[in-house]
C-alpha cells in the first residue's frame, strides 16, 4: 500500500511535536513534508527571553536538529511559506512555486506578535519579541542603543524587558491597565512583582497609552495619549498575539479568531487538521505551550485513525521566566459574587499565595515568591479536586508524592522539552534509571529549565519505592556504584597507586573512566600519598594540565602571582609590556584583586611566562586560588591589624596546594571586612589583639555566609588553624565540594571540634607540611621541559 | 556518498604523539584533533565541537571518546559521533602508521 502523504505547514512546536507523536504511533506509514517560514529547524520558542537574557543560545534551544528530519525521512522546507491551499484538488502551492499533494493537512501557523497600528510603528528600532530574528534585531540595538521601551507589561513583555537589562539597556515598561500581568495575577500578586522588577532596575508607566512613536528614520521616543512622552531607542511591542489565520481563511477554512477544530482536531474541511496558537477550539485559543503537547497527542491519534476521547481543552498554568522571580498562576484568578479565597501574604518573606474556591472546588491559583506548590495546584485544580483534598494535603504535610502519582502517564512533567509521566516512567523501568541525572540522559527531561526536577525525583521515588531511597547513595559518577568515601578507604586498604589501576581492581564499568572520575581519581591519589603519586596529566582537565584557562575561542588566560594582592611598578611594567609584545586580548582586573592577561595563544603560553618571570597565579586551578587583603594597618585609619602581610604569608604558604575544588581566601584588619571574608572558604578578620578565623563562605553559586571557625592572637595561629581547616578538608570532602558545601554538610561544630583538639591539629598541621612540601612552581617547571613544551604547548602544521 | 581523496598527510612521528592525549594539527585550512589512544590506536577527528567549537585536542580522553573542555560533550572519536543525550556529529579523518609516520587521509566529500 502506498504511503500517506502528509504535509504540515508551520515548522514549529506545535507541528512538529504532532509528527513526533505520529512517528510515534505509526513509523514508516506516511510520506511527511514540512514547510516553515523561518530559515531554522524546529526551535523551543519559549526559551527565546533565556537568549535574550543571555543564559542560553540559539543552538541550544534546537528541539529538533536537521539531522532529526533526515533520519525520519520528512522533506523539509526551510525558509519557505505555503500560499495557497487548494482543498478540492488536495494541493497546496508555496511562494516558490513548489506543488505537495496531500492526503492529511495539517495547518499549524501558529500565531503573529500583534503590532499596534501607531503612527510611526514602522520606523527602524521597532520589533516585536516572537522569533530570532526579533531576538537578534533586540541583541544588535543593545550594542549601539541605551534606552529601550516595551509596550506591554504582560509575560512576554516583561520577559523582553527582564533580557534588555540583560543586555545592559535602560528599560521602561509602558502598560495599558493599571497593574501588570492582569490576566494571570491579581492586584496583589502583581504588586509584588512591580516592586521586585523595580528593585532589578525597570521603571514602569502604569495606565499609559500610546498615541505615537516619534523620531525621523529611527525611532526615537514615544508619546502618550495623555501628553507625557518618554525618549527611547528601541521599541518592542508586547502587547499579544493573534492567531496567523490568513492561509486557512483565503483557502476557504472556517474561521472565526482562530482556525476552528473540534474535539478531533478536523477544521470543517475534510483531511484538514490544525494544532497549537493558530486553532481555536470550543472558542478558546491558547498561547501556552502545555495545550500545544496535548492537542498533539489529539491529532496524532486522530490521523493514525485510532480511538481517543478527543481533546477536551486545557486548565493554563503560566511561570515568569525571569531570574530571581518566581510567580505562578494557573486557572480562574479574579474573585466573583461566588468565589471564595484563601489568601496568605507573609510580608516577613514576601510571598503570597491566593487559592480561589467556588463550590467547594478549587479553580485557580495565584502564588508569589514561593511557587513550591504550583504544580500540586495545578494538578489538584485540574482534576477539580475538592478543597478539602487540598487542605488535608497541607496539614498531612504531603510531600508532593501523591501528586505525581495521581497524574496520568500523559500528563506533561516536563514543559520545556515535552516529556509526559508516561514517557519518564517507562524509561525508569525499562532502562533500569536510578537518578534524576540518568532520566535527564534518557529523557531530557529537567534538562532546560530544571523546574521539574522535583516531579522527577518523585517519579524515581513513585515508580522504584524503596529501591529508589536504598540508592540516593552518591556513587563518583556512572562508571561505578562506589562512593567517594569507599573508593578512598580502598585506596589506602589497598595501596591502589595509580588511576588504571584504581579503575581495574574496583572494577570500574568503564574501562578509562570519564571526565568525571578522572580528575577525582588524581585528587584522591595525590591526597592520599602527597609525595608518591605522580601526577597524572591525562587525568587533569585542559586548565589544569596546561596551567592556564581556557576560553571560549580556544585561547588562553594568563593571571601572574601577586601575593595579598599587592604589586610594584616594575612587575606593572613588565605585565603592560608583555601584553604589548603578545597582543593580548583584554588586560582585566580579576575579583582576587589580581591582573588578567586575556587571549593568549596557546603556542605563546611559555614565552609569556618566561618574559614575565613571576609565578602561576593558579587562577585556573581546583587549588588555592587568591587571598584578598584590605590596605590594613599600614595605611588604613581603621585597621587594627597587618592584613596584607597575614595574607601574603597565608599565600605563600598555601601556593600550588591541590585541593578539592577551588579556595579563595580573604584578610581584613577591621570588622568592615572590606576583602569580604564573609563569603570566602577561608576569611581572616584582623580585631585589636584577636584574628578572627572565617571559613565555608560563598559568593558564588550559592551565597553562603561562613562561619566562625576559631578566635586567635597570634598570626602563627592563623597559619595553623587554616593549615588544619584546609587539610580535614582536603581529606574528606568530595572532590568538587566546596567549603561551604562542606561545612554545611559536616557541621561547624564538627570542624570546630576537630580543629580545636591540640594533638589532630598538629598531625594535621603535620600532614598538610608533606603535601606543600612537593609543589613545583609550574611555569617555570614546564619552561624547563622540553618533553612537555613538545607535548602540551606546540602546534603541528603538517606540510 | 561520493569520497575523493584529497591526500594522504604526514603529520609526524608516531611516538611524538602523547598518550591518551589530544594534539592539534593543522592540515591547509583544516584543523584536525589528533589522538594516540592508551590502547596504541591513532585517530583523528575535526577540531572543533558541534556544540560551541570548542578545541577537542584538548578534551579529556577516556578509551575512544574525548570530553570537549568547553562544556563536557562526549564525543566518539573512531566514528565522530556525539554521545547521548546530546547530538551531533564532527568529521573524521583515517589514520596510518608506516614506518612509526603518522598520517592522515584529507578527503573532499
Amino acid at each position: 500500500m502506498a504511503k500517506k502523504k502528509l504535509v504540515l505547514i508551520g515548522n514549529g512546536m506545535a507541528g512538529i511535536r504532532a509528527i513526533e507523536e505520529i512517528l510515534q504511533l505509526l513509523p514508516d506509514q506516511f510520506d511527511i513534508t514540512v514547510f516553515g517560514k523561518e530559515p531554522y529547524p524546529n526551535y523551543n520558542r519559549i526559551q527565546l527571553s533565556k537568549v535574550l537574557q543571555g543564559d542560553t543560545e540559539i543552538k541550544d534551544i534546537t528541539l529538533n536538529e536537521w539531522q532529526w528530519y533526515e533520519d525520519n525521512g520528512i522533506l523539509l522546507y526551510p525558509g519557505e511559506t505555503v500560499t495557497k491551499i487548494d482543498k478540492q484538488k488536495q494541493v497546496v502551492y508555496t511562494d516558490k512555486g513548489k506543488e505537495t499533494a496531500y492526503d492529511h493537512l495539517i495547518i499549524a501557523t501558529g500565531s503573529n506578535p500583534f503590532m499596534l497600528p501607531l503612527p510611526g510603528a514602522d520606523k527602524e528600532g521597532v520589533t516585536a519579541f516572537r522569533d530570532i530574528e526579533d531576538c537578534e534585531k533586540m541583541i544588535d540595538a543593545s550594542k549601539n542603543y541605551k534606552r529601550a521601551a516595551v509596550i506591554g507589561g504582560g509575560l512576554l513583555g516583561l520577559e523582553a524587558a527582564r533580557g534588555l537589562l540583560n543586555l545592559g539597556m535602560e528599560v521602561d515598561v509602558i502598560h495599558i491597565a493599571d497593574y501588570l500581568m492582569e490576566r494571570q495575577l491579581d492586584h496583589a500578586a502583581a504588586e509584588l512583582l512591580q516592586k521586585e522588577l523595580e528593585s532589578q532596575g525597570m521603571n514602569f508607566y502604569l495606565e499609559k497609552q500610546t498615541s505615537e512613536i516619534t523620531g525621523k528614520k529611527r525611532v526615537t521616543g514615544l508619546k502618550f495619549k495623555d501628553g507625557g512622552a518618554i525618549p527611547a531607542d528601541l521599541v518592542v511591542m508586547a502587547v499579544g498575539i493573534k492567531p496567523n489565520i490568513a492561509l486557512a481563511q483565503e483557502s476557504g477554512v472556517e474561521v472565526n479568531r482562530g482556525i476552528v477544530v473540534n474535539d478531533h482536531m478536523e477544521t470543517n474541511i475534510p483531511n484538514i487538521y490544525a494544532v497549537g496558537e493558530c486553532a481555536e477550539h470550543r472558542e478558546m485559543v491558547y498561547g501556552l505551550v502545555a495545550p500545544l503537547y496535548e492537542q498533539g497527542q489529539a491529532l496524532a491519534k486522530q490521523i493514525c485513525g485510532m480511538n481517543h476521547q478527543g481533546y477536551k481543552g486545557s486548565v493554563l498554568s503560566t511561570q515568569l521566566k525571569v531570574s530571581g522571580v518566581d510567580v505562578f498562576s494557573t486557572g480562574l484568578i479574579n474573585e466573583t459574587a461566588d468565589t471564595k479565597s484563601i489568601k496568605v501574604f507573609d510580608e516577613w518573606q514576601n510571598t503570597y499565595k491566593k487559592i480561589l474556591v467556588q463550590n467547594d472546588k478549587l479553580t485557580g491559583a495565584v502564588l508569589f515568591g514561593d511557587t513550591k506548590e504550583g504544580t500540586k495546584l495545578l494538578s489538584l485544580i485540574k482534576k477539580g479536586a475538592n478543597v478539602q483534598e487540598y487542605l488535608e494535603s497541607q496539614q498531612a504535610g504531603d510531600d508532593g508524592e501523591s501528586v505525581v502519582a495521581a497524574m496520568s502517564d500523559e500528563e506533561i512533567i516536563c514543559g520545556c522539552n515535552g516529556v509526559s509521566k508516561g514517557t519518564i516512567v517507562s524509561a525508569i523501568k525499562n532502562d533500569g534509571l536510578l537518578t534524576v541525572e540518568q532520566v535527564k540522559g534518557k529523557t531530557n527531561a529537567s534538562r532546560s529549565c530544571g523546574t521539574c526536577k522535583n516531579l522527577v525525583s518523585d517519579l524515581l521515588t513513585d515508580t522504584l519505592g524503596d529501591e529508589y531511597e536504598a540508592d540516593t547513595k552518591e556513587s563518583i559518577c556512572a562508571c561505578t556504584d562506589l562512593t567517594r568515601d569507599e573508593v578512598v578507604a580502598e585506596i589506602k586498604e589497598k595501596g591502589l597507586t595509580y588511576s588504571k589501576e584504581v579503575m581495574n581492581v574496583l572494577e570500574w564499568k568503564t574501562e578509562e573512566g570519564c571526565s568525571k572520575c578522572k580528575p577525582a581519581l588524581n585528587y584522591y591519589l595525590g591526597m592520599v600519598y602527597p609525595q608518591e603519586h605522580e601526577d597524572e596529566r591525562e587525568s587533569r582537565f585542559v586548565n589544569e594540565r596546561l596551567h592556564a584557562n581556557i576560553q571560549k575561542d580556544g585561547t588562553y588566560s594568563v593571571v601572574p602571582r601577586m601575593y595579598g594582592g599587592v604589586t610594584n611598578a616594575e612587575d606593572l611594567r613588565t605585565i603592560a609590556d608583555v601584553a604589548d609584545k603578545y597582543d593580548v586580548g583584554m588586560i582585566k582586573l580579576t575579583g582576587g584583586q589580581r591582573i588578567d592577561l586575556l587571549g593568549v595563544k596557546k603556542e605563546d603560553l611559555p614565552d609569556v611566562w618566561k618574559d614575565l618571570g613571576m609565578p602561576s597565579g593558579y587562577a585556573y586551578g581546583k587549588s588555592v586560588r587568591t587571598v584578598k587583603t584590605c590596605v590594613g594597618a599600614e595605611f588604613c585609619r581603621f585597621g587594627t591589624q597587618d592584613s596584607t602581610g597575614m595574607g601574603i604569608q597565608l599565600e605563600k604558604k598555601f601556593e600550588g596546594l591541590n585541593t578539592p575544588h577551588k579556595v579563595k581566601m580573604g584578610v581584613s584588619a577591621c570588622p568592615r571586612n572590606c576583602a569580604e571574608g564573609g563569603i570566602k572558604d577561608v576569611g581572616v578578620v584582623g580585631l585589636d589583639g584577636v584574628w578572627e578565623v572565617y571559613v565555608g563562605g560563598n559568593g558564588g553559586t550559592d551565597l553562603r555566609k561562613a562561619e566562625l571557625l576559631v578566635k586567635v592572637k597570634t598570626q602563627q595561629e592563623v597559619l595553623e588553624y587554616t593549615a588544619a581547616f584546609l587539610q580535614y578538608y582536603r581529606e574528606n570532602a568530595s572532590y568538587l565540594e566546596r567549603t561551604s558545601h562542606y561545612v554545611e554538610r559536616v557541621g561547624i561544630e564538627h570542624v570546630q571540634e576537630i580543629v580545636n583538639d591540640d594533638q589532630l591539629r598538629a598531625e594535621l598541621n603535620a600532614r598538610m607540611d608533606q603535601a606543600l612540601s612537593v609543589y613545583q612552581e609550574p611555569w617555570s617547571h614546564v619552561l624547563e621541559s622540553e618533553t612537555t613544551l613538545k607535548d602540551l604547548y606546540q602546534k603541528v602544521t603538517a606540510k | 556518498m561520493e569520497q575523493r581523496t584529497v591526500g594522504k598527510v604526514l603529520i609526524g612521528n608516531y611516538e611524538d604523539l602523547p598518550v591518551s592525549l589530544g594534539k592539534a594539527v593543522v592540515v591547509d585550512d583544516k584543523e584536525l584533533a589528533v589522538f594516540r589512544l592508551s590502547n596504541g590506536k591513532v585517530k583523528a577527528i575535526e577540531n572543533k565541537c558541534p556544540h560551541r567549537g570548542g578545541v577537542l585536542s584538548e578534551g579529556m580522553v577516556s578509551g575512544e571518546h574525548v570530553f570537549c573542555p568547553l562544556h563536557d560533550w562526549k564525543i566518539n572519536v573512531s566514528d565522530g559521533l556525539v554521545q547521548a543525550p546530546d547530538e551531533g556529529c564532527v568529521q573524521t579523518y583515517k589514520t596510518t602508521i608506516e614506518d612509526n609516520k603518522v598520517y592522515v587521509e584529507i578527503t573532499d566529500q
